[in-house]
């Protein structure tokens, strides 16, 4: 059970002034419960990559296979499939449209042509895995706060029980609190559920305290594909291409230039404190 | 799918025609329309469709390009056509069951389907080498005159460039929306047409929600910098006709006067 690409690229207006290739080559393995973080500025191909990842887009060379499967064959069902791997988009005022939270969630599981009943109770179970409470199922959606209407599309999308959760920038335009209550909640989902997850960030630190595997993108390809500690060991390289290591990385950089002996490849406030302490006391 | 409506976008390139200044191309278009209803035998179509081709050659814009814009109105065509094709009275010349076809028709569906063909390929040339920006500034200079009717030129405009801008924003946003309600198992393809219909509700809803979210921040950006309408409203880039514009109008008036005495007067 697991989601392979295999050459992938994908080209935007083919043949047009304005084309150009989003993607470029792709060769990647998502295997069964995996915390992935998908990082790259914008415009380095990652919501392009995640769109083949459910059928959104076909590549325009190369191959998709979910369990075996390639999900651009005539008879593959791209429906079932769409339910097996949920994709969250970015703004959750993309996709609610009910007149209540509650109906809205339905959506999904109902789509897939469930009975009434079934429907029902994964839209409740899924709105309490987000960490809705009952008191907003019969209010509008859209009179909700910005974390919670994330939520509830992320309910949306969990209602229809995915195997692979992708959800891209959770976190946008979300104050650190809303952040960390949101990928907390996500961390606690995967613990509960073990399903995939993939958490398509532009930001390092959102991802680097939770996830066991980072791909970095920069213009359509793959930089780097490792544990975060390995990638944010390339930090000056990172830096090249716009993005950084989590700021706590660079502090204990400079601790050990300053001659403190601490390890340099920690990546979360946690392990810095257990570092220092260790280092101060030895 | 959506991608394919080209009509209102702009193609970015460098040529004679996106120079051009665009009450040239205003005038042109409305000419080139009017040309179209005025000519009733081949060779007027003939020349329009020469005319057309060299003005698609000479703005850079890819021919497939154009052939994409048509697509979305295919259905459109086909329904003219066959309505023409049918119901025109006239000579038989084919009877089935009871459908007539008579010479006539043939030829109403035949003119009616090149002169829509035209019309919407000529109209794209416009906005596809005009930025909505230009475009407005072209028509608020042409209908200046109108001013002493005490007719808002300028308000007009402004709305026309508004809604022109919106276009490609809101087809993006429907794009989007469409694949977000895919995700989630949304089918806006099979079952039949009240099924069909009841399936647009998941993305009409929130369509129309940013239209107004969008509409609302527009308005407030635009108070917020103080506009107010076209009183004392002076330019940044005032449009000043040119050599080449002038020539232009030339062509143009060259081709009418062809166009007209080919496809209206002399057969």
């Amino acid at each position: 059970m697991s989601i392979i690409l295999d050459h992938v690229s994908h080209i935007y207006e083919e043949g047009m002034a304005m084309e150009h290739a989003a993607l470029k080559d792709i060769n990647l393995v998502i295997p069964d419960g995996q915390f992935i973080g998908l990082i790259g500025h914008t415009g380095s191909g990652k919501s392009t990559l995640v769109q083949h990842l459910n059928g959104l887009l076909a590549p325009t060379s190369g191959s998709v296979y979910f369990n075996g499967a390639d999900i651009h064959e005539k008879d593959f069902d791209k429906k079932k499939l769409r339910s097996k791997v949920g994709l969250v988009f970015q703004y959750p005022e993309h996709q609610l449209f009910e007149i209540d939270v509650f109906s809205d969630v339905c959506f999904g599981p109902k789509n897939l042509g469930l009975d009434k009943k079934e429907v029902e109770l994964r839209a409740y179970a899924a709105l309490k895995q987000v960490g809705i409470e009952d008191e907003y199922f019969y209010q509008s959606p859209f009179d909700l706060s910005g974390g919670q209407k994330r939520r509830v599309a992320i309910a949306g999308v969990l209602a229809m029980k995915p195997e692979v959760l992708i959800l891209d920038e959770p976190t946008a335009g979300l104050d650190p609190k809303g952040r960390d209550e949101i990928l907390d909640q996500i961390a606690k989902l995967r613990k509960e559920t073990g399903i995939t997850v993939i958490l398509v960030s532009h930001s390092m630190e959102d991802v680097a305290k939770y996830v066991d595997r980072i791909i970095v993108m920069n213009r359509g390809q793959i930089m780097f594909d490792d544990a975060p500690k390995a990638v944010f060991g390339h930090y000056k390289e990172l830096e090249a291409v716009g993005l950084a290591a989590p700021q706590v990385t660079y502090i204990m950089q400079a601790l050990k230039e300053k001659g403190l002996d601490v390890d340099t490849d920690i990546t979360t406030i946690e392990e810095a404190r257990i570092a220092i302490l260790k280092a101060l006391r030895g | 799918m959506l991608r394919d409506i080209t009509l209102g976008q702009y193609y970015q390139a460098d040529s004679v025609i996106h120079r051009l200044d665009p009450r040239v191309k205003l005038v042109t278009t409305v000419c080139f329309i009017i040309s179209l209803f005025l000519v009733d035998n081949w060779i007027g179509y003939l020349i329009a469709g020469l005319f057309l081709l060299m003005i698609i050659r000479l703005s850079k814009v890819p021919f497939k390009f154009m052939i994409r814009g048509m697509k979305s109105i295919l259905f459109l065509l086909i329904f003219a056509a066959v309505f023409n094709l049918f119901l025109t009275p006239g000579e038989v010349v084919l009877s089935f069951w009871k459908l007539k076809i008579t010479r006539e028709g043939i030829r109403f569906a035949a003119f009616m389907a090149v002169r829509l063909v035209f019309l919407i390929m000529g109209s794209s040339i416009m906005t596809l080498t005009t930025t909505p920006n230009n475009l407005t500034d072209g028509l608020e200079k042409l209908l200046g005159p109108l001013k002493v009717l005490k007719v808002p030129v300028h308000e007009i405009a402004m709305m026309m460039s508004i809604a022109l801008r919106f276009i490609p924003i809101l087809l993006e946003e429907t794009d989007k929306i469409m694949k977000a309600q895919i995700a989630r198992g949304a089918d806006f393809e099979s079952g039949n047409l009240i099924r069909k219909a009841k399936s647009l509700v998941p993305l009409l809803v929130p369509l129309f929600i940013s239209a107004f979210r969008r509409a609302n921040d527009l308005a407030m950006a635009m108070e917020a910098r103080c506009y107010r309408g076209g009183e004392h409203r002076t330019k940044m880039k005032p449009l000043i006709y040119r050599k080449a514009d002038a020539l232009a109008y030339g062509t143009v008036a060259c081709y009418l006067v062809i166009c007209i005495t080919f496809g209206k007067i002399l057969l």
